[in-house]
């Protein structure tokens, strides 16, 4: 079974039942079996604050969320993570591809790469990097303990760990 | 009739549904006038609650109403073809379109120019888009809700502001004893 429906798997084995997503060339493979996985489902959005309130919605709802996106949209974000997630105290586990890493051809990637750690690491959310295949062997116990500490948590998967399973 | 108007007038009707409404002065009015456990105030992110009230009414059987403003709605209007794509029978969108930034000293919204957000919506691709004058907001939305149909009302009023006191309960113990009142509804 692939690394990226072990990840699926891992979501619904930790009762994630509603994911949003904006999509990122790297993550169209997961977005691709999502969108063919009656266990969850899947509403796309247009931004990713639209994205966190839909989760948060679905969180009170009694249906776990997981957003996917792009590091970019940390930017996008900022407010929403502070004044709605983290205020609210509401658990979402954020898939994030991290873009402009060694691999990355688009040079204007690299500008958000810079910021996206230190952002995080102001943001106090605690942040996982996949950068090897074997580092999704951790994605199982991080959703179960994003939804135990009811906080926001990152989990970077840069263009090594996405180039290596693919 | 102001959005403090439309509100009270509307009580009778959503007090007992679960009700996500917009960052500002319509939670304070609401929360002044009718505070309930089903009432979940957004205290900060602006634009978001249309998104929550979608989230929550995919995720559960019950009636939802998102009580938003024509400025948080132009602040985050891709929600709207996210609504119509995603068509939740439970889900009320009331849209309180006074043409101003209420809680900000009542600048004009593009909504008070050219701008249609009942327009907007139907080029969304939603349907049961209804445009309304604000006395007539309460039998609309009590129809709606009866309709059993996902729907869109644009009530437009007057805007103003009256004074009102700020929310002292803390984000956490809204989410939480609005997170109760859906699980012993559902």
């Amino acid at each position: 079974m692939s690394i990226t429906q072990n990840m699926i798997n891992a979501m619904v084995n930790n009762k994630i039942q509603f994911v949003t997503t904006v999509p990122c060339k790297q993550l169209s493979g997961i977005i691709e079996l999502l969108e063919h996985d009656e266990r969850i489902l899947h509403v796309p959005s247009n931004k990713e604050d639209e994205g966190m309130g839909l989760c948060t919605g679905a969180y009170m709802g009694g249906k776990r969320p997981c957003i996917i996106m792009q590091n970019t949209a940390i930017g996008v974000t900022i407010n929403t993570l502070v004044t709605l997630i983290q205020y609210y105290s509401i658990p979402l586990p954020i898939l994030i591809s991290y873009r402009g890493e060694v691999g990355e051809k688009v040079q204007c990637q690299v500008e958000m790469a810079v910021h996206t750690k230190a952002l995080l690491e102001q943001l106090k959310i605690p942040t996982y990097h996949f950068h090897e295949p074997k580092d999704a062997d951790e994605f199982d116990g991080i959703l179960n303990h994003t939804f135990m500490a009811k906080k926001p948590i990152a989990i970077l998967t840069d263009a090594n760990f996405w180039s290596s399973i693919s | 009739m102001r959005r403090v108007d439309i509100i009270e007038a509307i009580i009778p009707v959503i007090s007992d549904e679960l009700v996500v409404s917009n960052i500002g002065l319509p939670s304070q009015e609401l929360h002044m006038l009718d505070d309930q456990p089903t009432n979940f105030y957004m205290l900060g992110t602006m634009g978001l609650a249309s998104s929550i009230g979608l989230g929550l009414a995919l995720s559960q059987k019950e009636t939802v109403i998102a009580i938003d403003g024509d400025g948080s709605i132009l602040t985050n209007l891709g929600t709207l073809p996210t609504i119509a794509n995603n068509v939740a029978d439970n889900f009320i969108l009331l849209i309180i379109d006074n043409g101003t930034y209420g809680s900000t000293g009542d600048q004009p919204t593009y909504a008070s120019g050219k701008t249609s957000l009942a327009r907007v919506a139907e080029a969304c691709g939603c349907e049961n888009v209804i445009e309304c004058k604000a006395s007539e907001t309460k039998d609309i939305l009590e129809t709606a809700i009866k309709s059993k149909k996902m729907t869109i009302i644009v009530s437009k009023c007057e805007s103003g502001n009256i004074p009102v006191p700020v929310i002292d309960i803390d984000p956490a113990v809204i989410r939480y004893r609005f997170m109760k009142e859906v699980e012993a509804r559902n």
